[in-house]
Formats: structure tokens, sequence, C-alpha cells
């Protein structure tokens, strides 16, 4: 027991002073407060720009040309088949469209069928017979050990109807025969606030320029063509299925190498290696500077290494794969790699800290060996928090394209990537590839293509969330 | 003081037993047995030692990077601070239950299960024996068993502690640390927990450390008084029956201190 204290002396503010400063305290906290919501309202604001912006590109209104008119060509089918086809044309079946293709132009079909579905080189195309040449389409046996120009029209206009969807030959339908020619487009805010406007700089241009057919409809850059179709310098033709595809190729192969890496690193930092020695802070002070370092670096040490240096492997030669050079989905998801590793590495070293050690000593005091608790413990806790990390590394590297195109990422590619020793293309080098090009067009294709980066990130971070949460579900039980 | 010789009547005998906590001597030269199939309860001030000596008894000290132990600590015949031996046996042997209760962030069922499954068995029917015998012997059985998938950290504190009771006697122990187990606990859940530990020391030896003189006196055989010296290092004072701590110690501190007149 100490001693009373007799005389206790008084150092708080009495009761007016005390209310007065409790109403300034209560105002501070307030200016506070509005402030947090300003800074929230301000990055709200930013994003929905964001969006405006996109989608103010992404869709809108075109206007069009065309050599023929779509009655016209109605007619000449109608003709053909004995029987009156009834329009529109977006509604007709595969063979008529074909059909609608060999009428108007003959010449063209064996190459349209070598451009949408070859597998070999293009010199080689009319020498190796059908069977190699359109390995995987379907083809009636008793031409496939033929040649393309062994082939009737007839024969090929078959080719074409089993084997394309219904909007690429559509597609090809407007491009190759109406030869329809997007004159101008315009934005989706002019679209809706000043359609008069528009429609005096589309007479305007009719009246100057004189083009066939010319017609004025509102258009959306992001439809099912360019989500499934195949590259093509021609806007209204161009899709971003191969890009997609090298995307999810890379991110997943990406995942795979960074991920039980980076997690590795950090249970091999938190949970062995704590002497603290100067090679340990040395080792952590590296990693957490590599967080930081410019993603273009990254991309040349990835050209130097994994394309150059290690090139056998990366081309896939070492496998019996026959890719020329070691630009391949391969590299770039090493790089990519290498690039999140850091962020990796930090945030499960986050992660694991912040699991108990009153955990930790349970397991061990129950005669568990080390590896026993970091695997049945301290992972299982830890990997919310691992999974966090993860999946905003995952972001970032969806939309890098810096060390994409270091390495050298092919902007044209007309094959799917079917490996990680293909070559590949990716959304963001599209979307960069496009914004370079002097059309408007093509500008709009870029929109398109964000809209769909943003819905593939959409997709892949909510699948990661959905999967963070079930494992946390589990381990509150 | 007690003599500590080796015949049988021991299940761990501690000798000269220094900590450090970096250059810091935590606790000198400490000297005393754990009777087997006894309760032994440490007392003294905080900040005295009694959990260092505690987590000496089973090389959880070995988890604190700068902990250092010299002095020996002799279970089985054999000093468990030898090289040779694999800490991993020894807490396997020598069981220990915390102070703040650690349930894993588990179900009732993997909680106890865990420790018979980090030792090798598999067998679910097996597995159903331990988790329901484990959980009678603590007393926890009737309150969980139709809710074994439930979260351990859904417990009340006082369940929770019966369930690391479980979890630690889930692995047949020989011995028994305790911190502190009822430290958060409300006066029924201790009544229980004292009332286990007075069942469970049939077939344990069981060493408690506690604040609470009464629990001391109540539960356990032997006491060992602990307390600091002016460069707070923590030292044991006096080891004996506990009848004669009590009631006639031999040193004027524990006297003092068991009065309440001091610490
Ligand atoms: N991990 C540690 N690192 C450094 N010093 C420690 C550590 N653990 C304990 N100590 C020191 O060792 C001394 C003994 O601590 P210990 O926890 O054994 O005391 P205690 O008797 O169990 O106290 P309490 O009754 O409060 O639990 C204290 O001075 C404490 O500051
Ligand atoms: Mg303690």
């Amino acid at each position: 027991m100490g001693e009373q204290v007799q005389d206790r002396q008084s150092f708080v503010p009495g009761d007016q002073a005390f209310q007065d400063d409790l109403r300034r305290r209560h105002r501070r906290a307030k200016r506070w407060q509005v402030f947090f919501f300003a800074s929230l309202v301000v990055g709200l604001l930013a994003l929905l720009a964001l969006f405006a912006n996109v989608a103010d590109e992404a869709f809108g209104t075109i206007a069009i040309a065309s050599k023929y008119s779509e009655a016209e060509v109605l007619a000449a089918l109608s003709e053909a088949r004995g029987v009156t086809v009834e329009g529109p044309l977006e509604a007709l079946e595969n063979d008529d469209l074909a059909q609608v293709l060999a009428l108007y132009i003959p010449r063209r079909v064996p190459v349209i069928v070598r451009d949408e579905l070859s597998r070999v080189k293009p010199e080689d195309f009319t020498r190796v017979p059908l069977r190699e040449a359109l390995a995987g389409a379907t083809l009636p046996p008793d031409i496939a050990d033929l040649t393309i120009s062994q082939l009737s029209l007839e024969q090929q206009t078959a080719i074409l109807s089993a084997n394309l969807t219904h909007d690429v030959l559509y597609a090809r339908v407007l491009n190759d025969v109406i030869g329809l020619d997007i004159l101008k487009s315009w934005t989706l805010s002019r679209t809706l606030f000043d359609y008069a406007g528009i429609e005096a700089e589309f007479q305007a241009l009719v009246a100057a320029q004189d083009p066939p057919n010319p017609q004025l409809k509102p258009h959306s850059w992001l439809n099912s063509t360019f989500v499934t179709g195949t590259q093509s310098s021609y806007p209204e033709l161009a899709g971003i299925r191969t890009a997609i595809l090298g995307t999810l190729w890379i991110m997943a192969l990406t995942m795979l190498i960074a991920f039980p890496l980076g997690v590795g690193a950090a249970i091999y930092l938190e949970e062995y290696a704590h002497s603290g020695n100067w090679l340990e802070r040395l080792i952590e002070t590296n990693i957490r500077n590599l967080a930081g370092v410019p993603s273009i670096i990254y991309g040349l040490l990835g050209l130097a290494i994994f394309v150059r240096a290690l090139a056998p492997i990366s081309s896939g030669a070492l496998f019996g794969f026959n890719e020329a050079n070691g630009r391949t989905i391969f590299s770039a998801a090493m790089t990519m790699a290498l690039l999140i590793l850091p962020v990796i590495i930090i945030a499960a070293q986050e992660a694991i800290r912040a699991v108990p050690q009153s955990i930790r000593d349970a397991s061990y005091g129950l005669g568990a060996t080390q590896w026993q608790t970091i695997w049945y413990q301290v992972l299982p806790a830890a990997l919310p928090g691992i999974l966090t990390g993860t999946i905003l590394s995952m972001s970032r590297a969806i939309g890098e394209t810096a060390p994409l195109i270091v390495i050298g990422a092919s902007a044209v590619i007309f094959v799917d990537p079917s490996g990680p020793f293909s070559k590949f293309t990716a959304l963001p080098i599209q979307i960069w590839q496009w914004t370079a090009r002097p059309q408007e067009e093509f500008r709009n294709l870029a929109a398109a293509a964000i809209i769909v980066l943003l819905a593939l990130l959409l997709v892949l971070n909510s699948a990661a969330i959905i999967l963070r949460q079930r494992v946390s579900n589990r381990l509150r039980g | 003081m007690m003599s500590s010789n080796g015949d049988g009547r021991y299940a761990v005998q501690i000798r000269h037993l220094n900590v450090f906590y970096g250059p810091r001597l935590a606790v000198r030269e400490i000297t005393m047995p754990i009777a087997r199939n006894k309760i032994t309860a440490f007392i003294g001030p905080s900040g005295c030692g009694k959990s260092t000596v505690l987590r000496a008894i089973n090389r959880m000290n070995d988890l604190i990077p700068e902990a250092r132990v010299e002095g020996e600590v002799i279970y089985r015949g054999e000093n468990i601070y030898r090289p040779e031996i694999d800490p991993v046996e020894i807490r396997r042997r020598i069981g220990m239950v915390f102070q703040k209760p650690n349930p894993f962030p588990k179900s009732i069922y993997d909680n106890v299960a865990y420790g018979p499954r980090v030792l090798g068995i598999k067998d679910r029917r097996t597995l159903d024996q331990i988790v329901e015998q484990s959980l009678r012997q603590a007393a926890l059985w009737d309150e969980v068993k139709d809710d074994l998938k439930k979260s351990g950290l859904a417990l009340s504190g006082g369940q929770q502690q019966r369930l690391c009771i479980a979890r630690a006697l889930a692995v047949e122990p020989d011995v028994i640390l305790m911190d502190e187990p009822c430290s958060a606990l409300d006066p029924i859940a201790t009544e229980r927990i004292e009332d286990l530990m007075k069942e469970l020391v049939v077939d344990y030896s069981i060493v408690i450390v506690t604040h609470n003189m009464q629990q001391a006196r109540r539960v356990s055989e032997y006491t060992a008084f602990f307390t600091t010296d002016e460069s707070r290092t923590g030292e044991l004072v006096e080891f004996d029956r506990t009848d004669k701590v009590f009631s006639m110690p031999s040193d004027p501190r524990t006297a003092d201190y068991i009065a309440g007149r001091f610490g």
C-alpha cells in the first residue's frame, strides 16, 4: 500500500473551460470529417470522368458509305437462289452470306479462306493439302487431300460457310462486298447532345465527297465481332481475341510463377531468417526498393535474360517447339513475374507477420515441427492477407505495357496463342498500338479495348476476392 | 530447501538454471524438482521469472530469438538441453497451456485433433476417440459435443482455456505446464479448472503458475516462491511442501509475500 496523497492538485480544466474546449474539439472533428468526405468525392469524380471518357469514345455515331446498298445485294442473292431472300443482311444464314461473297468477289474467296483459317505460312498455303493447311477445320473427307486451288468455287464457299462464325462472315460481306467505309465517327457525347450538328456535318460531307450509299447510324465499337474477332487493318473488322487470350495466358503463367516463389521467399524471410544480421537486412531493404523500380527496367532485364540469354528455353526450341525467337508468352510471363515478385513478397511478409505468435506457440507446444507449424497454422491464417496482396499485384501486372513493348510483344498477330512458347500480343499492347494510329476510328477501338481490359480485370479480381472470402470463412469456422 | 536427488519420484529436475534475455540475466541459479503425479505451484511477484522458468522446462524459450539458457533440466535421466536432444520430442512429452487461451482459428475438433495429426495419426475413428476422450478429460465434452465443427474462437474464455487443456492432453504428455491458466476466467470457470487439475494429476505431473495464493494452497502439493533481487534478476527463494510454505515459511520474504505485504 502506498501513502495517501493529502492535497491532490488539479491540473485538468474546470467545468466551463472544459465545455468551451469540448465544443472546439467537436468543431475540429467536423472539419476533418468534411475533408475526408471531400477526398472520397474527388476520387469518385476522377473515376467517373475516366469511365465517361472511355464510354464517350467507345460508343457514338458513324457515317458510312458502301459500294452497294443492302437492297442491291439482297436482290442479287434472291436472283441466284431463285427465291426471294428477306433482309436485313445481318439476319442471313451462314450459307447465304458465303453465297454473297461467291457472287460478288469469287476470286477473293480462297484468300478469305487463307486469312481466316490458314494454319501454315502464307507461301505454303496453296501448295500443301487442306488437311494440313486448314488443320482443325471441318472439311468433307473427299477434299481433304486436295489443295485449295483444286477446289471449285462452290467447295471453297462451303468451307467458309462451315467454318466461319456468322459475325465474321457478316463482317466480310460488309467489308469486302458492300465495301463498307467509315467516313467519319462522332463521340457519344456529341451523339447525345449535338445530333443536329452531326447531321449538318454529315450533309456537308456527302455534298463534298459524294460517296456511294451514304448512311448515318449509331454504332457501338464494343461488340461481339470486336471481342471474338482477330486483328485487321480495317477498323470495322478489327477484333481483340488474340490480345485477350495473350493477356490471359500471360497472367496465368505469371501467377503460377510469382505466387509460389513470392510466398516461399516471404516464409523464409519471416520464419527462418530471423537472426537479423546485415545480410538479411540488406536483402529486405533491396526487396522493398525493387518494388519501386520502374517497370520498363524490368522489361530491359527480361529482354536481356529471357529473350536473349535464355532464347533456347524461352523460344521453346529446347522442348521441340520451333519459334524463331524468345519473344514469347514465356518471356513475358517471366518478366511480369519478376515485376510483381517484390510486391507479393512484401504483402506475404506482412500477412505472415500479422499471424499472432500465440498460434505458433500453441503449435510448437504440442510437438509440431517448424514446417508443420508453418504449413498447418501460419500459412492458412496468413492466406487471406497474402491473397489480397496478390490481387493488387495482379491488377498492376495486367495493365503493364512498357515491359511487354521492350521484350517485343508483336503488335500484329493473327493466330491465337496456343501455349507458353507462342508469339503473343496483349490487351495493353493493342490499346497502345491503336491509340498511336492517326485515324479517329482506331481511337474508338482503343476505348472499346480499354473497356474489355477493365472488365477482364474486374472478373479476375472478383474471382480472387471470392477465393479469399472462402478461405477466411473457413478459418473463422 | 529440498535437495534434488534423482529417484523416480521426480518427473523433472531443474539444476543451476540461468536464463538470459540478450545480455540481461532474467533468472539465476534455479535448482528444484518437479514431483511426479503431483501439482507444483510457482508463485511470486510479477516479473520474477516464473514464466521464464516454466518455458525452460519444455524448451519453449528456444522460440525467443534472444533467449539463452544455461544449466540443466533433467527429464527421463537426460539433460534436455544436450545438443542431440530434439526439442520437438520434449514439447510433445511436456505439454503447455498458456496464460491467454490460444485456440487455433479452426473447429473445436481440429483444435484437439491437431496434436495427434502432427504425430501422424490419420485414421478418422482413432481421431474421433482421441477428441472425445480429451474433451471429456477437460470437462468440456458435454458443452460442445453437438458442435464440434464450430470454431474454437467462438467459445467463451473459460471454454477456450479448457479446449486448450484438451488439446494439450490429446498428445498424452507426461508433464503439463500451465501458465496462469485461470487468470482470464471467472470464479466458476476457475473452480472447474482446479477440479480438473486434481483429476488429471492422477495421470500427469502438473506445474501451475499462479498469482492466486488461495489457488496455490487449494490445488498444489509443492510450492516454489520466486522473487527478484536488487538487479531485477529472478531467483528461487523457497521451495517446499505447500502447507509448509504457507504455514511456516522459512524465508521472511516468503512470509511477507503470502501475507500480502509485498509485491
Ligand atoms: N521475450 C523476452 N524478451 C526479453 N525479456 C523478457 C522476455 N520475456 C520476459 N522477459 C523479462 O524476463 C523477466 C521475467 O519475465 P517473466 O515473464 O518470466 O516473469 P513472470 O514471473 O512470468 O511475470 P508475470 O507474473 O507478470 O507473468 C522480466 O523482467 C521480463 O521483462
Ligand atoms: Mg508470466
